[in-house]
């Protein structure tokens, strides 16, 4: 081709850059997964015929739904609205508010859950049998005065409680709160300060502008991660084990493989479910995402008719 | 003192809708108000004018209590401004009650600050439903009302994102709008905004004016000034250095440093000339 000094350059026609590695990874990928099916279908200890009959076993289901999930869902709930409230006192003016929340991540960020559901499921059991709530020393108060009431407010039995869902859901619940704070503290942050300002201007308190104005906006940097909490949650709740609760997808599942002495076929069981919950979940962010997103971008065509003021010449 | 402090106008005999007196911030242990005494009367419209840095911004946002001040007093109507005072005892004001006294005292900001995950609408209802508990239905046709009065009746249902700079602020002012407030704050509301719309929100808080509300505007904008306030007040280094009527401070100011400043904004204002270098050759 000739191109002289005054022609105009054309469409252009390069070679494209070639990608060799590409190819060696892709053929790499491709031996490992023939040997996954190779192993898959020469192996009858997968047993996947009798993985899909544990998927649909009563127990699995029913620990699928009162345990992996309501686990979950509760335990998320709590971990959200206790996060949320210790970002607030994080943020607050007052020194006794913000070190509580400092004191309340510091401990709950430091312990497993494992051992954490274990302390309230078998520990705290041993230490208390029935939960009050009244004066410091109430009975030995009462005792010396010679009162009928020991002082108690509100009873509660834990022995009856310490072996049911409900513990998990307070002990996931109030570890997550302690990831939660500092997700919210971070959404909270990324608001511009003038959207306080603006509302307090009106006349908002700060409780107000916080509920009405900042936190609908923190949610947008909230919700991402807040998700990503919900998946790791969903795992976790195979940590229930430890109270110990057992009606919960992961043990149902591990037990129908152990009492069949075929142990594959109960984790594969298990880890189809968990990958078909999480799948669910990652549809339900995307809307929840989308959802706090309104407002941001400019997602309706701008209609450009100029508006004209009778009189009103600009004074510039 | 034997002088009224410069920034008191005497025209007035009646009470000041707005009293400052000797109105002292620091950041930092830096002074950036170093004593303010401002009245303004009820119905005046009074332009805060003054370099950068001057602190026009700050005295506006200690008005209604953005900022906290570190000594002297501000009244808003009669009320001293974050305090209860008690018998010459001073004591801070809760939240709330801080907050009732911001009801009463509109602020329209430079970047607007309108709430994004609302529409416009939603953004001039949002006070009145949720700070006065006024019914929606009524606050809905006062809203709609007040968006017409800015000239966007056809926007009420868009997010502040899908307007430009000029709508926003006119959104902006109608929200302030929506509380009834007895005064007017604007810091610098056209100064984000691309030349072309800054008319039509001068236009708008012109009218504003023309109907008698108290206004405390900020501006660079100096025909605005001299054809709508009733009185220019000069602030430079934290003090106010002048203040009077606008013919008088503007066309014939009395100070070096206020003339000073009108000379670099007059070359400012004058698309002909080249104003960086003319600005460094002045400062
Ligand atoms: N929150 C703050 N912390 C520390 N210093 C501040 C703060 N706000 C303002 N200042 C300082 O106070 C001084 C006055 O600021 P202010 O914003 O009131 O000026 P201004 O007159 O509004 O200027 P401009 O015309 O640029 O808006 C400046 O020196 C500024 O750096
Ligand atoms: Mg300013």
């Amino acid at each position: 081709m000739s191109t002289g000094p005054t022609d105009r350059p054309g469409a252009i026609d390069a070679r494209p850059l070639r990608h060799p590695w590409r190819w060696v990874a892709v053929a790499l990928i491709a031996v490992l997964v023939a040997m996954l099916i190779s192993s898959f279908v020469t192996n009858p200890r997968w047993d996947f015929p009798f993985a899909f009959q544990i998927m649909q076993q009563r127990p699995v289901i029913e620990g699928l739904w009162k345990g992996t999930i309501f686990g979950t869902v509760s335990a998320m709930l709590l971990g959200i609205v206790v996060g949320l409230a210790l970002s607030v006192m994080r943020l607050s003016d007052n020194p006794v508010l913000r070190g509580v929340a400092f004191v309340y991540t510091w401990f709950f960020r430091a312990i497993p859950r494992y051992v954490l559901l274990a302390l309230l499921g078998i520990g705290v059991g041993f230490l208390y049998n029935e939960f009050r709530i009244g004066l410091p020393f109430g009975q030995q108060i009462s005792h010396l005065l010679g009162l009928k009431s020991d002082l108690t407010f509100f009873g509660l039995n834990w022995n009856a409680l310490s072996s049911t869902i409900w513990v998990g859901v307070i002990g996931l619940g109030l570890s997550e709160a302690a990831y939660m704070a500092e997700i919210a503290r971070a959404g909270i942050l990324s608001v511009d300060p003038g959207q306080r300002e603006a509302a307090q201007a009106l006349g908002m308190s700060s409780g107000k502008s916080m509920r009405r104005i900042v936190l609908p906006q923190a949610m947008r940097v909230i919700v991402p991660p807040t998700g990503n909490e919900t998946i790791a949650m969903v795992k976790d709740t195979s940590l229930l084990i430890a109270i110990p609760v057992i009606t919960e997808l992961y043990y149902q599942a591990y037990q129908f493989g152990q009492r069949s002495f075929k142990i594959m076929p109960g984790f594969v069981a298990a880890t189809l479910w968990y990958l078909i919950v999480c799948s669910i979940l990652m549809v339900g962010q995307y809307y929840l995402e989308r959802y706090y997103g309104r407002g941001f971008g400019r997602t309706t065509a701008r209609k450009n008719k100029r508006f004209a003021r009778p009189g009103g010449a600009g004074g510039a | 003192m034997s002088s009224l402090p410069t920034g008191v106008s005497t025209r007035h005999t009646g009470e000041p809708l707005v009293r400052a007196l000797n109105v002292i911030k620091a950041f930092h242990g830096a002074e950036v108000l170093k004593g303010i005494d401002f009245d303004v009367h009820p119905g005046e419209v009074v332009c805060l004018l003054g370099p950068s840095g001057s602190g026009k911004t700050t005295f506006l946002r200690c008005i209604n209590q953005l900022e906290k001040i570190d000594g002297g007093r501000i009244w808003v109507d009669g009320d001293l401004m974050g305090y209860d005072d008690r018998g010459g005892t001073l004591h801070q004001l809760s939240d709330k009650a801080i907050a009732a006294q911001r009801c009463e005292i509109g602020m329209v900001f430079q970047r607007f600050n309108l709430f994004p995950h609302m529409t416009a609408l939603a953004n001039v209802m949002e006070a009145p439903v949720r700070v006065r508990g006024e019914k929606k239905s009524d606050v809905r046709v006062r809203a709609l009302g007040l968006l017409e009065r800015v000239g966007l009746s056809d926007k009420a249902d868009s997010y502040p994102a899908q307007l430009s700079g000029g709508e926003q602020q006119r959104v902006a002012i109608s929200r302030a709008l929506a509380m009834s407030p007895k005064l007017m704050l604007f810091d610098e509301p056209t100064s984000a905004l691309d030349p072309e719309l800054v008319g039509d929100v001068l236009a708008v808080m012109r009218e504003l004016a023309a109907q008698g509300m108290t206004m405390i505007v900020v501006t660079h904008e100096m025909s605005f000034a001299r054809e709508v306030a009733d009185r220019v007040v000069f602030m430079d280094g934290g003090v106010v250095v002048e203040s009077g009527h606008p013919k008088d401070v503007i066309d014939n100011p009395q100070h070096e440093r206020t003339k000073l400043f009108l000379k670099r904004m007059r070359s400012h204002d004058d698309p002909d000339r080249p104003t960086v270098q003319d600005a460094r050759s002045q400062g």
